[in-house]
């Protein structure tokens, strides 16, 4: 199954409310597969083809105010319309789930892989002090895994998550395992899982407000004080990473998704070598697994960070690392998938040197 | 066992759904597979092609630049994958609409008369069938029974009826496959 397929069978099976997307290439198979199958006569899922994608957003917006579990998909143009709404959503606390099967950019770009929206994810694409929780899938497996993931960390920070793919995740197709069909949460759970959410007012609790705005500047400094507190607890507790041949490493790789995918084909081929490289693969964008890059850079002569962009995440390695040991980049981009070869070939060039 | 092969050639050749059947077929045997697609405007008339990755292991990339096995299925394909085969490894092509033969003295050649065959059965679209029959023929990574069930898994079931058709292609496919040179181990 395709990752992009993988994605809509999660969906429904994890018991998600509704699905609201516009369709781009390369992740319309999403919205397609979802159609195909018609949760709305299994679940009850709602599948919808909005005009746009801003109008996608504010859709998840209003699903998500009535603590439904809502999502949507689109690939870099499309995730860029969406920059407003996701403000608000983070604005407003709500949660939801967004995923982006990255192509390259700037612009319209080209259809096929990138991973040129890191900074949008991680830093906020939209205007204010707010974090999306980011996920990077490496395989078509975790695009199915992180739809429930991705879903439940969104509801426990009440805070939009992101599924950050890319076209070659997102159109390969592998083996996965789904899992069994859940149920999606019946109108009392809603209501007693998110007290938050506008489920008609009962006399028992005060009015629930849904808003992003605030404009007494004290109180409004006091709520983004609370937002950041939420982001130390996510820093301190949801990073997720995984780490290879790490123990006897001299070289580090950092490379997340389809890169990461890559790198590893790259340390075989370098370690066949004789050059003892390992791969630190972040499975959370944000939070970034900044403590475990700290306590390996010690150990290693130089770090390469792989991604398909001109150098993004690099920046985040070197934040970690503090200027202790070497930090290169190496990518290609606008569309262009590096293969296992050139990533040996620019870690032996930039890191041993020769 | 690891086998990493390119299939390249026109959109409507059926380029993609060869692939998509060896996968299933290597799903069939317990194998792992992987599946990449080149995505892209082009439909029918440009150009296609597929990374296919069997493996008794974890796959790790996808995306490749070096192949085990290049199956070439026009001119375009043969210029841009012959160099990519790995030496000693395996191309195979169908003749037909090639100006410029394989020239590679360090791999195995094998051809397949496919179009010329599948216009002789009347079916055109059993092309690719044909083509992977002769893959199958010279490297048997995975075991005809789970072609089929690979088969049968990737055709929607209204095309059913169409599966005895595409076993006997792939049946031709092993016994028209010609060698053209092969490598000393």
């Amino acid at each position: 199954m395709k990752g992009n397929e993988a994605i809509a069978e999660a969906a429904i099976r994890c018991g998600a409310d509704g699905y609201f997307g516009y369709p781009i290439t390369p992740q319309s198979e999403v919205m397609e597969k979802l159609m195909e199958l018609q949760p709305w006569n299994s679940t009850g899922m709602v599948v919808l083809q909005a005009e746009s994608e801003t109008a996608s957003i504010n859709m998840l917006y209003g699903g998500a105010g009535c603590g439904k579990r809502v999502m949507t998909s689109s690939s870099s143009p499309g995730i860029s319309l969406m920059q407003e709404g996701l403000s608000y959503m983070a604005g407003a606390e709500l949660p939801c789930l967004v995923v982006n099967v990255v192509r390259g950019g700037p612009g319209l770009g080209t259809i096929q892989p990138s991973q040129s929206d890191y900074f949008q994810s991680v830093k906020g694409g939209g205007h204010g002090d707010y974090k999306l929780i980011v996920l990077a899938p490496a395989s078509v497996q975790e695009m199915a895994d992180f739809v429930e993931l991705g879903f439940d960390l969104a509801f426990k920070y009440r805070n939009p998550a992101m599924i950050l793919s890319d076209g070659m995740i997102g159109q390969m197709m592998e083996k996965v395992e789904l899992k069994p069909q859940q149920k999606r949460w019946t109108d009392e759970e809603v209501a007693q899982m998110n007290p938050w959410a506008t489920t008609g007012k009962p006399e028992s609790r005060d009015y629930n407000i849904i808003t992003s705005v605030e404009l007494d500047s004290e109180a409004h400094e006091q709520f983004n004080h609370r937002l950041q507190v939420k982001y130390r607890e996510l820093e301190e507790k949801e990073v997720r990473f995984e780490t290879t041949s790490v123990d006897d490493a001299d070289y580090l790789i950092v490379a997340y998704g389809s890169s990461a995918r890559i790198s590893a084909a790259a340390i075989e081929i370098l370690r066949e070598k004789g050059i003892k490289v390992g791969l630190l693969r972040p499975i959370t964008l944000y939070p970034f697994p900044t403590k475990e890059i700290q306590r390996l850079a010690p150990k290693m002569k130089g770090i390469l960070s792989v991604e398909m962009s001109s150098g993004q995440m690099v920046e985040d390695v070197r934040l970690a690392v503090e200027g202790k040991v070497k930090v290169e980049h190496f990518g290609r981009y606008g569309g262009v998938v590096h293969s296992p070869d050139e990533v040996a070939e620019a870690l032996e060039q930039k890191l041993i040197g020769g | 066992m690891k086998e990493e092969i390119i299939i390249a050639g026109f959109g409507g050749q059926g380029v993609l759904s060869m692939g998509k059947i060896l996968a299933y077929s290597g799903v069939m045997q317990g194998q792992e597979v992987t599946w990449m697609p080149s995505y892209g405007p082009e439909m029918r008339g440009g150009t296609a092609n597929v990374t296919v990755v069997l493996s008794d292991n974890r796959i790790s990339s996808p995306i490749l630049h070096a192949f085990d096995t290049a199956i070439i299925l026009n001119q375009q394909s043969m210029d841009k994958f012959e160099p990519l085969v790995k030496p000693g490894g395996l191309l195979l092509y169908d003749p037909n609409g090639i100006t410029r033969h394989p020239e590679r003295e360090d791999i195995n050649i094998y051809k397949i008369e496919a179009a010329e065959e599948a216009a002789q059965l009347k079916s055109a679209k059993t092309f690719n069938m044909i083509v992977l029959g002769a893959f199958l023929k010279i490297k048997p990574v995975v075991e005809m029974e789970n072609v089929l069930k690979g088969l049968k898994k990737s055709l929607p079931e209204r095309h059913h009826h169409l599966i005895p058709m595409n076993e006997k292609a792939i049946q031709r496919g092993v016994e028209i496959v010609k060698e053209v040179t092969v490598v000393k181990a």
